[in-house]
């Protein structure tokens, strides 16, 4: 479908719901459909959208239709030798780039190359008044009026329909080494902050039930250089194991009980939940599986200078993401009457305040 | 171009008086400017063509001195205007006739470092280079370093989402703050962003940061710190063309290498610089390339090798690497010097801040060079070339009847080549006062409205640096009024005033 039409078709189809207030849901390869507040209205599907608008390796700047599959995007990447730094997570090969900037996922990397939000550099997106709106462009530096595409990372098609993106993309690095080590869950956290404090080529970090995963990239001398240093013992076919990790396919995530995400500062002291929990982002990031009360979840996460998020399984309808102060959730619904005035864009999936 | 009514004298007075009684009731005697001596030192910004008197200054020195202004600027219905080191190149700290100038110089403390969070928490008015200074200690440094980082302030740096010649690397404003807390004009206090690596809700932290001081006034900033790398190398090349200095650059980055650092000068700017600081350059090449590599010395060791390769390869036609950290210094000093060096050699200059994909460049240097004529003005070009922004340095002199406006004219001109070409009309400098025409041409009307709803969402009035940075669109169409002349009216569908 040519581009113009789709997207006329997504304006008119948008203006037709706000008129009625009625609902749309936004959806993509349907990937993440268990992510967020329960899912209301009919379905607007981008994935018949896609396709890449423009890439050319040398400018380091890809741009991409929302609907286009991860798996496409990282396949033409790859063949020029370059990445989405954020190395994001499918959680199904059907994701679309359009839904992972939804939710700004990103995977191991992220401490150390930035989240899906820190590499969009513009967004196309049509607003709940059925309006086509381009903000951002294809430069890596632009400070031309607010930065409404990062705002789209994260915003759950709340404020928008995402219809094409630009990314910063970057050249793979020449080698990666992955080593293990054995520490306790306070030494890890001590070990990875001060690590990331010099200049070592970290790029991931993941500790489960006594054992750490590191990821070195680099040139080839750094990594090498790097492994020496650090010692612990060199792993295998590492790259396996981080995109088990990235997929949640490590055998931590097999079992289907609720999925609590906490992030929190890196430095944060080991959480005593009395739950199993697995490490990431150098600490920053804490998986913990069982059945957390909420209150729970949200306490120790803010005291630890986070969030907590119910990722996965437990009951939605109960509360997903963590409460907003309430300034911040004042801002949050005149934003979203800003960019979706008869409310109907994806309502309720961000159910941390009330549209 | 100043976007203000006139005001008649008398009202002007009462309101000084009525704004600055309120203000004198709440904050320390010393606090409160209203003298015109007293007010000339926050006439302009960096923008210095551009001047405006306060309707006085208030100088808070705490969160809830600061806290206190902002209640008499909603009371009084009196616009506010926030000023750090008044750096800023776009005007965005301009005066506001009729509007309080919240200067946030006594904001200059650094509040905390931790070394193992790798984490700052300074006040606004805390200079760029002072953070690193203070982190070096624990081999820390803030990264962002816009070319004023001995003097600009970090809530500039916020509010203007500067750059620097190491973002293509590492990254702007944005991905270098953890957190911000700001006063709202309605009174709230907020923390945008938190400790972790991501927050609830949306992303208000990209939002604030580069508004210009159009949503919130920056009270405290928790800045991101990196381990200083072990070694820096700098390459310096010469080409017989800045088309094959452009080649260079798109090929280093073909190479898959993404430098520390990777700038361009043109002749004029180099002849400019070597007479002020005798930085050692090539006055025979037309352009030259500074490329940096930073890192392990192995990773360095490793990279000079494949820059120098492609430079080579793509024709240089002189090559040179630091050999030490003094001479890395030397090289770069020409480059950190380029705009004074400019001003030396001309009565004035004017700054652009445009930003293009990397391919548009030998396109866009031609039609620059084009229009140099064509106008009569000279030009030196200066150019983060990693990453695509442009700072084109037009020479004129403001005592020549017209030439400025001459200047502007030109300056218009490149910044419509610059989104002719996909590229954008300000890379880091910001919009302010100085783009807002072409913020017309940037963006459609309902973009423009989607930026005014956005704005009212944290400042329903409107007292927040008011007029700057997004245009009315009744101001747009007197722009296109103005332009008839040359035959483009970009809002045909507009009511015009």
């Amino acid at each position: 479908m040519s581009e113009t039409q789709f997207i006329q078709q997504v304006c008119e189809r948008v203006k037709d719901h706000a008129a009625r207030k009625a609902p749309l849901r936004i959806v993509g390869g349907g990937t993440k459909d268990f992510y967020g507040g329960p899912l209301v209205g009919e379905g607007l599907s981008i994935a018949p959208y896609s396709g890449i608008v423009a890439y050319e390796p040398r400018e380091l700047v890809l741009t991409v239709r929302a609907g286009t599959r991860l798996t496409e995007i990282e396949a033409a990447l790859a063949a020029e030798g370059q990445m989405l730094p954020f190395e994001p997570p499918g959680y199904g090969d059907a994701a679309t780039i359009g839904g992972t900037v939804a939710c700004n996922f990103s995977g191991p990397r992220r401490p150390f190359a930035g989240a899906a939000r820190d590499l969009v550099l513009g967004a196309r997106i049509v607003n709940g008044k059925g309006e086509d709106l381009s903000f951002g462009g294809r430069v890596i530096k632009n400070v031309a009026g607010y930065d409404v595409s990062r705002l789209m990372a994260g915003a759950l098609g709340t404020l928008g329909v995402m219809t094409e993106l630009s990314f910063k993309v970057l050249p793979k690095p020449a080698a990666e080494a992955t080593l293990v080590f054995e520490m306790d869950e306070a030494r890890m956290i001590e070990s990875v902050n001060r690590w990331a404090g010099q200049p070592l080529p970290l790029s991931a970090t993941a500790w489960e039930d006594g054992v750490l995963h590191v990821r070195l990239s680099g040139a080839a001398a750094a990594v090498a250089s790097a492994k020496l240093k650090l010692g612990g013992t060199a792993l295998a076919e590492g790259e396996q194991f981080w995109v088990k990790l990235r997929e949640h396919r490590l055998d931590f995530f097999a079992d289907g009980g609720p999925l609590w995400r906490l992030s929190v500062a890196q430095t944060a002291a080991p959480l005593k939940l009395g739950q199993p929990q697995l490490i990431e982002w150098g600490g920053g990031l804490r998986w913990v599986r069982g059945p957390l009360s909420l209150q729970q979840a949200r306490d120790a996460a803010q005291q630890a200078g986070g969030h907590a998020t119910r990722f996965r399984g437990g009951d939605r309808g109960a509360g997903v993401f963590h409460p907003l102060a309430p300034a911040v959730a004042k801002i949050h619904r005149r934003l979203k009457h800003a960019f979706d005035p008869a409310g109907i864009l994806n309502p309720g999936r961000m159910d941390n305040f009330q549209a | 171009m100043s976007a203000q009514p006139h005001i008649p004298q008398s009202d002007r007075t009462a309101r000084r008086s009525r704004v600055a009684e309120a203000l004198r009731s709440r904050l320390p005697g010393q606090a409160v400017l209203t003298e015109r001596e007293d007010l000339r030192p926050y006439e302009c910004d960096g923008l210095s063509a551009y001047r405006e008197t306060p309707l006085l200054t208030a100088l808070p020195g705490t969160i809830p001195e600061a806290a206190e202004v902002m209640r008499v600027a909603r009371e009084t219905n009196t616009p506010v205007v926030a000023r750090g080191s008044g750096t800023g190149l776009s005007g965005g700290a301009t005066p506001l006739a009729d509007g309080i100038l919240l200067s946030l110089g006594k904001f200059n403390r650094i509040l905390s470092i931790d070394p193992l969070a790798r984490r700052a928490i300074v006040q606004p008015g805390v200079r760029n280079a002072a953070i690193s200074e203070a982190a070096a200690a624990h081999g820390l440094y803030y990264a962002p370093d816009p070319s004023s980082q001995i003097a600009c302030s970090i809530g500039g740096n916020v509010a203007e989402n500067s750059g620097g010649v190491h973002c293509l690397k590492y990254g702007l404003t944005v991905h270098n703050v953890q957190k911000v807390r700001a006063l709202t004009i309605e009174g709230d206090d907020i923390e945008f962003g938190c400790d972790a690596l991501d927050s609830p809700g949306y992303d208000l932290l990209a939002t604030i940061t580069g508004s210009e001081g159009l949503l919130a006034l920056t009270v405290e900033v928790s800045v991101k710190l990196l381990p200083r790398p072990q070694v820096a190398q700098v390459v310096m090349a010469s080409f017989a063309s800045v088309e094959a200095a452009g080649e260079a650059v798109a090929a280093v980055i073909g190479a898959g290498i993404i430098p520390a650092g990777l700038e361009m000068m043109d002749r004029l700017a180099t002849e400019a610089v070597e007479d002020f600081v005798h930085a050692g350059y090539d006055l025979e090449a037309e352009a030259i390339l500074l490329c940096e590599s930073d890192g392990t010395a192995e990773e360095v060791a490793e990279e000079i090798a494949k820059i120098a390769d492609v430079m080579k390869g793509a024709g240089c036609t002189a090559f040179a690497v630091s050999r030490d950290e003094t001479e890395r210094l030397r090289f770069w000093s020409g480059r950190k010097n380029a705009f004074p060096a400019v001003g030396r050699i001309s009565p004035d200059y004017y700054c652009i801040d445009g930003s293009i994909p990397r391919s548009a460049l030998p396109k866009v240097l031609r039609r620059i060079d084009e229009l140099s004529r064509h106008y009569s003005l000279r030009c030196a070009n200066v150019f983060h070339a990693g990453d695509g922004n442009l700072h084109p340095l037009i020479l004129y002199d403001a005592n020549v009847p017209g030439e400025l406006e001459k200047t502007e004219d030109y300056a218009g001109d490149i910044l419509e080549l610059c989104i002719e070409v996909g590229g954008t009309i300000t890379g880091e400098h910001g919009v302010g006062i100085e783009k807002i025409k072409q913020m017309c041409t940037q963006f459609q009307p309902r973009e423009l409205e989607q930026f005014h709803s956005l704005k009212a969402a944290f400042d329903p009035e409107g007292l927040l640096n008011p007029g700057k940075m997004v245009p009315t669109l009744h101001r747009c169409a007197e722009f296109g009024a103005m332009r008839v002349s040359r035959g483009q009216l970009p809002h045909p569908d507009l009511p015009r005033f």
